[in-house]
């Protein structure tokens, strides 16, 4: 099935998720969350979010514990920048199995 | 109503008609008076616009393409190095697929610099995805700017409609200005099928991966490719509705005809000279003195560019001993665009056939450089008797 019926001839995005095409395929590094150290898994409160905040793609979830799209995350590597308390990690794609990749 | 004036006023008296709201464009020479005449009808109130000054001709166009995404019928003008400055804008125009209508006023581009005319500049923007028309005369050119809206707006492709600078752009000839209620009756107003508003916010050509995506509504969306066919696709499906732009506005105003091309004592000719623009009525004269001495002689006018009427053309030229092409443009390499142009198009549909003609490519008129009749009149002749030259021959050259 092609685009031979799509309504517009142009290129044409509005806002909500993935209207970029499936950008977590870009991705050569993952954000891992060690929960010991994330101020809200830790204590079990709506606090922080520093990385929900400052992710450009919109992908990290303002929940406890964040959860991380990774069908649209990038892995440029914000949020591990800019935690607070050094809960993030990337981690190179390859330590995944395929299975847990997208 | 006839009356006398300059090219330039010819333009801009069209572009009133079409009911154009908004303007943007820098002055070039010779483009110039046709964007002051516009800018004199809107502070005079005589024309209901925005005419929106800009820094450079790149911001014209970008003005033009915002306005013309929030549903305006837009208009600019410019000439060779305001052309170019604006050749990224006119790529984005084209996959934007925007309706946008422009005057270029025909004239050479540095270096050296020059102001006076040739083709070169538009000529180079023969690949930008926008159709070109080709004016050779000031009723060619108010009625191209009308039909121009029409095809633009009914393929969602934009045009430029091209005229000679000086030749067209600042002389003075008669022609029929139309009447506002007949232009109305031809050209409905601007109704696009979508236009950008605050209300429903969105991206408009952003990045666009290779490959197609699910929008956010979930439907299978476009990738760059199926996009750029898209437009390959409706440029030529544009050569019919050009046909049929033709014919409404000759039902409408009683002239017109032949969409792509203006043979002249073509019929029984067994040579024919191709042009674009001014050069072509030029080569009429010299078409007459030819047939006084007996040479089966004709000219053909190329009007559309692109999409390029290939069929028309090798239907028109089909048979001929010869095919001689003036050019005041040049592909820098080679040869002449419409030379290459023209060949590919005998080619593929005379190929084998018997009627394939052979084609003489000559270049004149670079730079300004002045186009006598006689230099026309006697390198058509000697075309007609032998091959004059393998390359390109540059007439009036004084190396």
């Amino acid at each position: 099935m092609g685009t031979r019926n799509y309504k517009r001839k142009t290129s044409h995005s509005e806002s909500g998720p993935g209207d970029g095409g499936r950008t977590g395929s870009w991705r050569v590094e993952r954000p891992v969350f060690d929960q010991s150290l994330c101020i809200p898994c830790k204590r079990n409160k709506e606090a922080c979010f520093i990385c929900w905040l400052f992710c450009p793609e919109i992908v990290i979830s303002r929940t406890i514990p964040p959860k991380v799209n990774l069908e649209y995350c990038k892995g440029c590597g914000i949020c591990a920048e800019e935690c607070p308390t050094k809960a993030i990690t990337m981690v190179d794609e390859a330590k995944f199995t395929e299975e847990d990749k997208d | 109503m006839h009356i006398i004036e300059n090219g330039n006023v010819a333009a801009a008296l069209g572009v009133r008609l079409c009911r154009a709201s908004v303007i943007a464009a820098y002055p070039i020479t010779p483009q110039t008076p046709l964007t002051e005449r516009l800018s004199e009808y809107v502070e005079a109130g005589d024309m209901k616009a925005e005419y929106i000054p800009v820094e450079s001709e790149h911001s014209a166009m970008a003005v033009c393409i915002a306005a013309a995404s929030a549903g305006a019928r837009v208009f600019t003008a410019t000439s060779a190095n305001g052309l170019l400055y604006m050749h990224e804008q006119i790529q984005w125009a084209a996959g934007a697929r925007l309706p946008i209508v422009m005057c270029l006023v025909n004239r050479a581009v540095g270096a050296p610099w020059n102001i006076w005319n040739d083709q070169q500049d538009s000529i180079s923007q023969r690949d930008t995805g926008w159709m070109q028309v080709y004016c050779s005369d000031h009723q060619q050119i108010i009625d191209s700017v009308i039909k121009a809206y029409w095809l633009a707006e009914k393929v969602n492709i934009p045009i430029m409609v091209c005229y000679d600078g000086y030749i067209l752009s600042h002389t003075y000839m008669p022609f029929d200005v139309p009447d506002q209620q007949q232009v109305d009756a031809f050209l409905p107003p601007f109704r696009p099928d979508y236009i950008l508003s605050p209300e429903n916010p969105a991206n408009l050509n952003t990045v666009t991966l290779p490959d197609v995506r699910v929008d956010v509504h979930g439907e299978l969306a476009h990738g760059y490719m199926e996009i750029r066919y898209l437009l390959q696709e409706d440029m030529r499906t544009a050569l019919a509705v050009a046909a049929d732009a033709e014919k409404k506005f000759t039902e409408i105003f009683g002239r017109g005809g032949n969409p792509y091309l203006e043979p002249y004592r073509c019929d029984d000719a067994e040579f024919v000279a191709v042009g674009i623009g001014s050069m072509t009525y030029q080569l009429r004269v010299s078409v007459d003195a030819l047939r006084k001495e007996g040479v089966k002689v004709g000219v053909m006018g190329v009007r559309f560019y692109r999409p390029f009427p290939d069929e028309a053309i090798a239907n028109a030229l089909k048979g001929k001993k010869g095919v001689i092409v003036f050019e005041k443009a040049l592909s820098y390499g080679y040869e002449g665009a419409l030379a290459s142009d023209l060949k590919s198009a005998l080619y593929e549909h005379l190929a084998g056939t018997g009627d394939l003609p052979t084609v003489q490519n000559f270049i004149a008129g670079i730079g300004g450089r002045d186009i006598r009749t006689e230099d026309l009149t006697q390198y058509l002749r000697a075309a007609t008797q032998s091959r004059v030259s393998k390359e390109p021959l540059w007439i009036g050259l004084k190396l």
